[in-house]
């Protein structure tokens, strides 16, 4: 590029002066009261030293004032300014002298010097699997689908962001930083994939961030690529589509698990509560019959007692009186049939079963209505020519007993 | 002014940028620089900066300095089961020796990827034949690229490349195995449905029979329960009625006898057939 380098060839620095680019400004006086010598000691000395050349001293002053011009206008190409984020490699003859950070600079002009910008402050993202474009999301299956340590494949998206962290190895170590990245990213995402199970990558997703991170930090340094990885996200993480359905089967049934088991309980919790409160009332029932028994039990004994001792007393007279109170309360209540067996030995049709059914077809009218309703014995047929002795009986049969 | 001068002075100052443009060149970060002199390397190391060489004679050759990119095609590879898996890689390499990339190559930088390409492809291939599928794609992936990395890095030092990395990008199956990998992925799925699902029965059944078991034992020891305190009441009052009757057994025989009439005929649908010649009616005949 230094095509007319006017420097002595074995000098770096053909300028001589100590040049630093952070002190510019004092180096560019410097600079241009050199060069105005030299150019003096070209120009003007030639003028002099020719002498009746036709230079007049006001065409040299001229032709210095037009150098001076042109001078300084290429001094001034030297300017440039480093935005806030940006660091700028100086590069003298394409060697890096320099990195310089934010706002207004100068370099030496062209050819001497050069700058590279880098924009160390932008975060740039890299995406494996998927291409986000204007608002809208493609996949890309070539990338997304990998292989895990089982054999399975698995549908996986990864973003990740990077920035520079060194300019000049940015700049310097790898050609087509950018595409690096790529092929590192995805590379490193598919060996940190390749030996993790399925499973393992579906529920260890920080974990695989951060192996996919580490990973792609240290094959970056190793390249010396001036980059540092600030994030690896994992966007998705699924089943290929292919086998979607079944792995949603999967979740289902790990939930139909869980319903079966929670129904149960429940119906465990619904029915182990009552059977105890079944228990408890057995229980009591089994203890308030075993307290009525006991209580009856002592009642009748008392009242048994009692009568016992009065019976002692008088035992033939209360023994009739007791046996007819009873057979009166016995009678009075029932329905009853007076027959005379010594009558002979006689067939009595007997209508039971119409005693009952008239009962029950006029259910208690009062005992002293129902008996001359009820059809008595309808034994005529048969008894037709019995000895009127026997039929004579039959009111009587008839009569209720228990009138008073 | 004489004309003349001025074009000798432009004429010289013109021979003279002619020579210093030649007799300086300068050599990048990212570049390597090779100088010939008649077709003869003379030197090839020099550092990024602005370096002098005989002007019109010696010849400047530029090479990159930076990592290259040999990005492989995606190739079927053999893994020791004799299944195919596709591997995609890629080599990062560098040149490290102009002087030999430009004697051994010409400095071509497509026949230098062709080179590393066969190189790694050959060293690639015989590192999968060695090892299970299910090795290439995880705990030996690692292993491949660094065995590979060291075996070609000798060999491509020949011209005057370095390797500085070899990595797999992907491996795949071929297309016509990702079926039966799928086939295989839902079959592995629904036995784990499957699994979940029965083990769901299982607890649940578990469950359910401990309460029903649950219930019947309560309900059990209840009613064994029950069953005491109804026997100690009817024992009790057992005792106590002995000892009741005990005072006067004919007497009770007689009285118990009694209630048990008036109990057992208290109703209307008690039907008594009666002899008027029972001791009952015995003034009702006579009186």
């Amino acid at each position: 590029m230094a095509w007319n380098e006017p420097g002595k060839p074995d000098s770096k620095d053909p300028w001589g002066a100590g040049r630093r680019g952070s002190a510019a400004g004092s180096d560019l006086d410097q600079l241009v009261r050199k060069l105005r010598d030299q150019l003096s000691g070209l120009f003007g000395g030639k003028g002099k030293g020719t002498g009746g050349g036709g230079f007049s001293a006001g065409q040299a002053g001229g032709a210095m004032l037009v150098a001076v011009v042109i001078v300084a206008v290429w001094l001034l190409s030297g300017v440039y300014i480093v935005q806030e984020g940006e660091k700028a490699v100086v590069l003298r003859f394409g060697e890096k002298v320099d990195i310089t950070d934010r706002g207004l600079r100068w370099r030496f002009p062209w050819p001497i010097e050069r700058v590279d910008k880098v924009n160390v402050g932008k975060i740039s993202t890299i995406e494996v699997g998927y291409r986000t474009s204007g608002g809208s999301r493609s996949k890309v299956p070539n990338e997304s689908l990998m292989l895990t340590e089982d054999e399975n494949i698995i549908d996986i998206e990864f973003a990740v962001q990077y920035k520079v962290k060194d300019p000049a190895q940015f700049l310097f170590s790898v050609h087509r930083p950018e595409d690096t990245i790529v092929q590192v990213t995805e590379s490193a995402v598919r060996e940190v994939v390749g030996r993790s199970k399925l499973d393992y990558v579906f529920e260890n997703r920080k974990l695989i961030e951060s192996d996919v991170r580490k990973l792609l930090q240290v094959i970056l340094d190793n390249y010396n690529s001036g980059i540092e990885i600030q994030a690896v996200e994992m966007q998705r993480a699924q089943p290929p589509k292919e086998v979607k359905d079944s792995f949603d089967d999967a979740v289902r049934a790990r939930e139909d698990k869980e319903r079966a088991k929670n129904e149960a309980e429940a119906y465990a919790y619904d029915i182990i509560p009552r059977a105890r409160g079944d228990a408890e009332s057995l229980i009591k029932e089994a203890e308030g019959y075993q307290s009525a028994a006991v209580a009856r039990a002592q009642g009748d004994a008392q009242r048994f007692v009692r009568v016992a001792n009065e019976y002692v007393k008088a035992p033939g007279v209360t023994r009739q009186r007791l046996y007819l109170e009873t057979m009166e309360k016995v009678l009075s209540r029932s329905t009853k049939v007076l027959i005379d067996q010594r009558a002979g030995n006689n067939m009595i049709y007997l209508p039971l079963d119409k005693l009952m059914a008239g009962r029950e077809a006029k259910p208690a009218p009062g005992p002293a209505a129902f008996v001359p309703s009820t059809t008595p014995v309808a034994a005529e047929p048969t008894v037709g020519d019995r000895d009127p002795d026997s039929q004579r009986q039959r009111p009587d049969a008839r009569r209720r007993g228990n009138l008073p | 002014m004489n004309p003349n001068r001025l074009i000798a002075a432009g004429a010289v100052l013109v021979i003279v940028l002619m020579i210093v443009s030649s007799a300086f060149y300068t050599v990048d970060e990212r570049q390597k620089a090779l100088v010939t002199r008649f077709g003869e390397v003379i030197r090839y190391d020099d550092k990024p900066g602005l370096h002098y060489k005989t002007p019109f004679v010696d010849k400047v050759v530029y090479f990159e300095a930076r990592i290259l990119t040999m990005d492989a095609e995606p190739t079927p590879f053999l893994t020791q089961e004799k299944k195919y898996v596709m591997v995609d890689s890629f080599v990062k390499w560098r040149v490290s020796d102009p002087r030999k990339f430009y004697l051994t190559v010409g400095g071509q930088y497509a026949d230098a990827r062709r080179r590393l390409d066969q190189l790694v492809n050959s060293s690639l291939r015989d590192e999968v034949n060695k090892l299970k599928v299910q090795d290439v794609i995880s705990k030996d992936r690692a292993k491949i690229v660094a065995t590979v990395t060291t075996n070609t890095r000798e060999e491509a030092r020949k011209f005057g490349i370095e390797i500085v990395d070899v990595r797999m990008q992907r491996v795949d199956l071929p297309p016509e195995v990702s079926k039966s990998v799928y086939d295989r992925m839902k079959a592995e799925r629904s036995r784990i449905a499957n699994e979940l699902r029965a083990q769901g029965d299982e607890e649940s059944k578990k469950i359910r029979a401990e309460a029903n078991k649950t219930v019947t034992v309560t309900i059990a020891n209840a009613y064994r329960k029950s069953e005491g305190l109804r026997g100690d009441g009817d024992a009790r009052a057992t005792a106590i009625y002995g000892a009741a009757a005990n005072t006067a057994p004919e007497f009770y025989a007689l009285y118990r006898s009694l209630k048990a009439y008036q109990e057992t005929f208290k109703n209307k649908d008690d039907i008594l057939i009666i002899d008027p010649s029972s001791d009952f009616f015995r003034y009702m005949k006579k009186p």
